[in-house]
């Protein structure tokens, strides 16, 4: 499987997560978005460049908990919550938004 | 909402009709190379597949004399057959208990009995071929090894044992699951099943530190490789990561705070659960529970204590000896290992716990028993202390409480749909379905007793309530832990903690 960015075809896993992490560049984010009729706003960016410098530090994606806090620095203490998130991203933050962003998927009991 | 369709909540008890088939196309992603060897599993399909699976059979007959006596005994009576949530759910007579481990017992007679190999036609005896592989690899992953139909056996054959057996013997020719397997490997590289490492597992305890210090006032430690603490807390990795399992983590630190206990986490052991026993490999169970080993003895712990989940605790209550015993080093005055809600409910009848039940009393609560927790452990000294102490843990800090329907609870439970490494979205129709019989007996209580919310000890009943109770009309934080409910209602008394004090022994 795989998606096609800026003329270049990137692998894929069986689920549609990008399979070599370092491919990404914002393109991806925007195409994977436009097959789930999602449009990115800057507050899906916001969450997207987050999960992206957490990753880069600590090799897996923020806990909900994190998530949100740091969300509610960013946009304010009303959006720091995972109702916020889930609005952005109804597939679940966890998983749709680290999918836009280039993470793997979160595995586990979650 | 979903490509699926999602059935209508019945009025339960309702035993569909049979579908032939409604659930053949259902199978998870097959784990790849790079998931299957560090488990000591094939990359891929040996050649000679077929003798390599009758080999692992009889060496699995030979080391466990249940497994032959499950397969030999069955006399097709038909008392399992309306008992399993995916086939209430699904109608998929395949999914019916007898029929579902018939698809293994027909290929053993075959190999195993006299009168299967001398007169097969007459006894459905058949060789193993491609076809019946990719049939126990569909329907194998169609159990959840809740252990429901068990109960209602004569016999007391227990599917479960089945289903790892069979998945167990697909793992050894190379046809793993990509969700289990790749789930072992990262506890086996990182420590849990999420792939938190160590500074990530630091700066995510450090923000619930400081978040329960900003709601409370209070210095609640959330601490984490402390030697000498005298009690190790194995918690699943999704309390530290997910909704609403990382309240439950916040309960369980506010009781901890209370009692002056001195604990702590290990990041070695930072995984409670055991996907060893999904994939019925006793060698893979083994390696895993060996971390709580491992990190006792670095740490100089006196007790073990698990948190809220299901599966763990029944490799942690009835196995955790033999698989990583002796425990001689611990304190003998306490069992090992203690479940979180045994510690509270124990805390609670010491008296050493205040708490404000009206805090929850927006809340009307029910309580979910996790299957394994159910029907294969105990908790306490006394029988049904696994029903009984999560209840009396419910009831000291809720004013309302209501059970569900008593053929849906308690060693009847029906299991989430989630369990037994099904929790994965490739498996998504069969979860939803799966779910259907919980769904219907939670819909009744929430109109005739207008409960609001769902409590459990299980972090993958909890994950897995979370995403499909919005397809019965539910929302997803009608789910909660039970330790969530704790920590709504206790009273902090103790401004700072003991542990933050000294880490000298505070023993209760």
């Amino acid at each position: 499987m795989g998606i096609e960015v800026n003329g270049k075809v990137l692998e894929t896993d069986e689920e549609g997560y990008l399979a070599n992490l370092n491919e990404w560049e914002p393109e991806v984010a925007t195409a994977m978005a436009k097959d789930e009729d999602v449009e990115l706003t800057d507050s899906h960016w916001e969450v997207i460049n987050f999960l992206r410098e957490y990753y880069e530090e600590y090799q897996i994606a923020p806990a909900v908990r994190v998530l949100t806090k740091a969300i509610g620095k960013k946009l304010g203490k009303e959006k720091g919550n995972s109702k916020y998130l889930y609005e952005l991203f109804p597939y679940g933050p966890g998983k749709q938004a680290c999918k836009y962003a280039g993470l793997p998927k979160p595995t586990g009991c979650v | 909402m979903a490509d699926f369709e999602v059935p209508e909540l019945e009025e339960i008890p309702v035993v569909p009709h049979i579908k032939e088939g409604a659930m053949s196309h259902s199978s998870p992603f097959i784990s790849k190379e790079q998931f299957q060897e560090p488990l000591g599993f094939p990359g891929e399909l040996v050649p000679n597949w077929e003798e390599k699976v009758y080999e692992k059979m009889d060496d699995l007959r030979k080391r466990y004399r249940s497994f032959q006596v499950y397969l030999d005994s069955c006399v097709k009576c038909g008392a399992c057959t309306d008992k399993c949530h995916y086939y209430l759910g699904t109608s998929d007579p395949k999914n019916m208990p007898v029929a579902r481990q018939d698809l293994l017992r027909k290929v053993y007679r075959r190999k195993f009995t006299f009168a299967g190999k001398y007169f097969p036609k007459l006894v459905g005896a058949v060789d193993m071929d491609k076809d019946i592989l990719d049939e126990w690899y569909s329907y194998f992953h169609q159990c959840s090894q809740c252990r429901r139909c068990s109960v209602y056996c004569p016999y007391g054959i227990d599917t479960a044992e089945i289903s790892m057996a069979a998945r167990e013997i697909m793992d050894s020719v190379g046809v793993g699951q990509k969700y289990c397997n790749e789930i072992i490997g990262k506890v086996f590289k990182i420590g849990n099943n999420l792939g938190l490492p160590q500074p990530a597992l630091v700066d995510t305890l450090e923000g619930l530190e400081e978040e329960v210090e900003e709601d409370t006032e209070v210095a609640v430690k959330f601490p984490l490789d402390v030697k000498g603490a005298d009690i190790l807390l194995v918690t699943p990795s999704a309390d530290f990561f997910a909704e609403p399992h990382v309240d439950g983590l916040i309960g369980y630190a506010k009781v901890f705070h209370e009692t002056g206990a001195s604990w702590t986490m290990s990041s070695i052991a930072s995984e409670a659960g055991n996907f060893g026993m999904f994939i019925g490999s006793y060698e893979n169970m083994r390696k895993i529970a060996r971390r709580v080993r491992t990190a006792a003895l670095e740490l100089g712990v006196k007790r073990i204590v698990f948190g809220e989940c299901g599966h763990a605790w029944r490799v942690a209550y009835s196995f955790l000896n033999t698989l990583a015993g002796p425990w001689d080093f611990l304190d003998p005055r306490y069992p090992v290992p203690q479940h979180i809600c045994e510690y509270t409910y124990d805390a609670i009848q010491a008296g050493q716990l205040t708490f404000d039940k009206s805090e929850n009393d927006w809340r009307t609560m029910t309580f979910h028993d996790s299957c394994n927790v159910a029907r294969a452990s105990r908790m306490g000294p006394k029988p049904g202390g696994q029903f009984d102490i999560p209840r009396a843990v419910i009831k000291a800090v809720c004013n309302n409480y209501v059970d569900m329907p008593a053929e849906t609870i308690k060693e009847g439970t029906f299991c989430c749909g989630g369990g037994g490494g099904l929790l994965t979205d490739d498996l998504m129709e069969i979860r939803v379905k799966g779910a259907k019989p919980r769904a219907e007996a939670l819909k009744q209580v929430t109109e005739n007793n207008g409960v609001t919310h769902m409590a459990a000890i299980c972090a993958i009943c909890k994950s897995q309530f979370t995403k499909v109770l919005p397809y019965y009309g539910f929302t997803m934080d009608q789910i909660v832990s039970v330790h969530q409910l704790v920590s709504d209602a206790i009273v902090l008394t103790k401004k700072d903690s003991d542990q933050a004090k000294s880490e000298s022994d505070s023993d209760e």
